[in-house]
């Protein structure tokens, strides 16, 4: 590189322009994002939410109808029945997936042989799509010839038909969503359990505590802000779950699997009811916030903080 | 290759305690790979031979041919390749806008930078359900229903988690950097390009594999946008596989296809595990 000038004998402009130019260097640089906020959050927020008050094929101007598509959506068994599936969707998946996944990582937190290899196993499945996974549990699922239908028979228990059946459709696809999302909980649960500082067990140990009155009282209370952060996260996803049952079910059978966010999609680009679709997602948007401002609400009785 | 670098807390386990711990990993290890194993196995049996029972674990002799079979029913290499096309651009999209704008965020002054970022922060909150059918509409307009423009472009305007992620990679770096090469009389989209960019490469690795990963396995966005079979991404094209193969005879097929879908993802993983578990780490504990 060229040897430069020393500041003061190129002659430097005066303060005030140099923060000018600093902040228009700012704008370019920021541009691209800040037309994006623009274009693909900010635009498409109202877009959506007028486009809810309306009534609107893709065809001719949206006609406006007021509050027709929330009242309407009461009366809908449906809407109904598809948001009853989504929440019982969360209340299996979301308290099983992650005491599941705390349980693995504290296994696999332990003094023994091979947890590295085992923690690549359990994370395997959050690099494949879901709909890599869905199509194998439907293989996994299939009635008599499938391979868990196989299991139950030889041990001579009998099938629960999953997928087909209404009563077990939802949760045979709980037990596959629990099964992709483990891994990727546990990492975040193990890079907790390694953050909490060794002191506190041998303190622990020193008051006579056994392994279960610190896991209790040292690890648990410890953890919590993590636990707090995947329940949080495990929700909002649990809350739109979509290509899983897509690919399962289609929504069935007899609407037993038919989630808020695919019944948005039917209505948006099956049906092109953009009007009613775009109201389905406003009332998934406030489900969502509500669900997370009273979990942190909540939070106050069971989330420890340090400091 | 370690997952996480393994620092052992606890004291030792009982001899019981061991066997059972040990006995219980090995149910859960089975689990974890039972699924991967049948899928891959199934893809190389004698269609006629997947309902047999026992059941065949290893196929012998392997029937190869279902690969070449998939792809006399469905273009699966064409699906490749756009699976691959829309991933690798929209990851240099998104690397580059975020990383422009993060630096701004970081380095740069003017105003109205922190409650635009505030804002930018925010969007993350809003549910992607909310803004689709709007942006559906855009690319409608834009006639770019059936290309790949949809999964692409937007990536070049950037997004909130990739700005957060590296502004806050940013601001670790000292700001004599900036001062330094500003006194050189360099601009401040020199000292991004030249200085700050080289040095993010870690925090960029991490961003895109996640972003290559966010792409590779999408759905919902090629499903609404692409009609085409020969425009296809592998996700797609997989569900409609399953969806048209009804015969489960075809499983054959239809397992070959999701084994073709999650190869690059496994190699991509076993050859960056650290970049993996850095981004779940980060976007995790930042809470």
């Amino acid at each position: 590189m060229a040897l430069s000038a020393p500041a003061f004998l190129r002659g430097r402009r005066p303060r005030l322009d140099m923060a000018k130019e600093e902040a228009a260097e700012g704008y370019l640089m920021v541009l691209p994002v800040g037309l994006g906020l623009l274009i693909f959050s900010f635009g498409p927020i109202f877009a959506s939410l007028y486009l809810s008050f309306t009534s609107w094929d893709l065809f001719g101007p949206p006609e406006w109808i007021g509050l027709l598509n929330y009242t309407g959506m009461f009366r809908d068994q449906l809407f109904l029945k598809s948001m009853s599936n989504t929440l019982y969707y969360t209340l299996l998946a979301v308290p099983f997936g992650t005491a599941l996944a705390l349980a693995v990582a504290i296994a696999l937190n332990q003094k023994l042989r091979g947890t590295n290899i085992l923690r690549t196993v359990f994370f395997l499945p959050s690099v494949c799509s879901d709909v890599a996974i869905a199509v194998t549990w439907v293989w996994l699922y299939m009635p008599d010839m499938g391979l868990f239908d196989i299991i139950l028979k030889s041990v001579g228990l009998p099938s629960p038909h999953w997928l087909s059946s209404t009563e077990w459709a939802m949760p045979s696809v709980v037990i596959m969503a629990i099964w992709g999302g483990l891994g990727y909980n546990m990492v975040i649960f193990l890079a907790g359990l390694q953050s909490i500082a060794q002191e506190y067990y041998e303190a622990a140990m020193i008051d006579g505590a056994n392994r279960w009155q610190s896991f209790w009282r040292v690890t648990m209370p410890l953890l919590s802000p993590i636990t707090f952060f995947v329940v949080i996260m495990y929700v909002i996803g649990s809350l739109q779950v979509f290509a899983s049952v897509y690919v399962m079910t289609g929504g069935g059978p007899y609407n037993a699997t038919l989630t808020i966010a695919y019944y948005l999609f039917r209505n948006g680009f099956e049906w092109f009811k953009m009007g009613y679709a775009s109201s389905l997602a406003y009332v998934l948007f406030f489900v969502i916030l509500a669900v997370t401002l009273v979990q942190f609400v909540l939070q106050r009785r069971w989330v420890y903080y340090e400091s | 290759m370690a997952l996480l670098p393994a620092r052992r807390t606890r004291t030792g386990l009982g001899i019981v305690g061991k066997i059972a711990l040990y006995i219980l990993l090995a149910i859960g290890t089975v689990s974890m790979l039972l699924p991967f194993v049948w899928m891959v196995s199934t893809s190389l049996k004698e269609p006629g031979n997947i309902f047999l029972l026992p059941p065949q674990w290893v196929p012998i002799p392997p029937r190869w041919q279902n690969y070449p079979d998939l792809l006399k029913v469905i273009p699966f290499h064409l699906l490749f390749l756009n699976s691959l096309k829309i991933a690798l651009l929209s990851v240099t999209g998104a690397l580059f806008a975020n990383s422009m704008g993060a630096f701004a965020f970081a380095r740069v002054r003017f105003p109205g930078r922190d409650p635009l970022f505030m804002v930018l922060l925010a969007t993350m909150m809003i549910p992607g359900t909310v803004t689709l059918i709007p942006v559906f509409i855009i690319m409608k307009t834009l006639g770019w229903l059936d290309t790949h423009y949809p999964l692409i472009v937007p990536a070049y305007f950037g997004g909130a988690f990739g700005t957060f992620f590296l502004r806050q990679f940013f601001l670790g770096l000292p700001q004599d950097f900036v001062d330094s090469a500003r006194m050189d009389g360099c601009r401040f989209f020199g000292v991004y390009w030249r200085i700050f960019l080289p040095l993010a490469k870690p925090a960029l690795a991490t961003l895109a594999i996640f972003g290559f990963m966010g792409s590779w396995n999408d759905l919902i966005g090629p499903l609404i946008y692409l009609n085409t079979l020969e425009k296809l991404t592998l996700p797609l094209g997989l569900a409609i596989l399953k969806g048209g193969l009804r015969a489960p005879g075809h499983y054959t097929l239809v397992m070959a296809g999701a084994t073709i879908s999650i190869t690059p993802m496994l190699i991509l993983f076993f050859s960056a595990q650290k970049y993996f578990v850095q981004a779940i780490v980060r976007s995790g504990l930042r809470a």
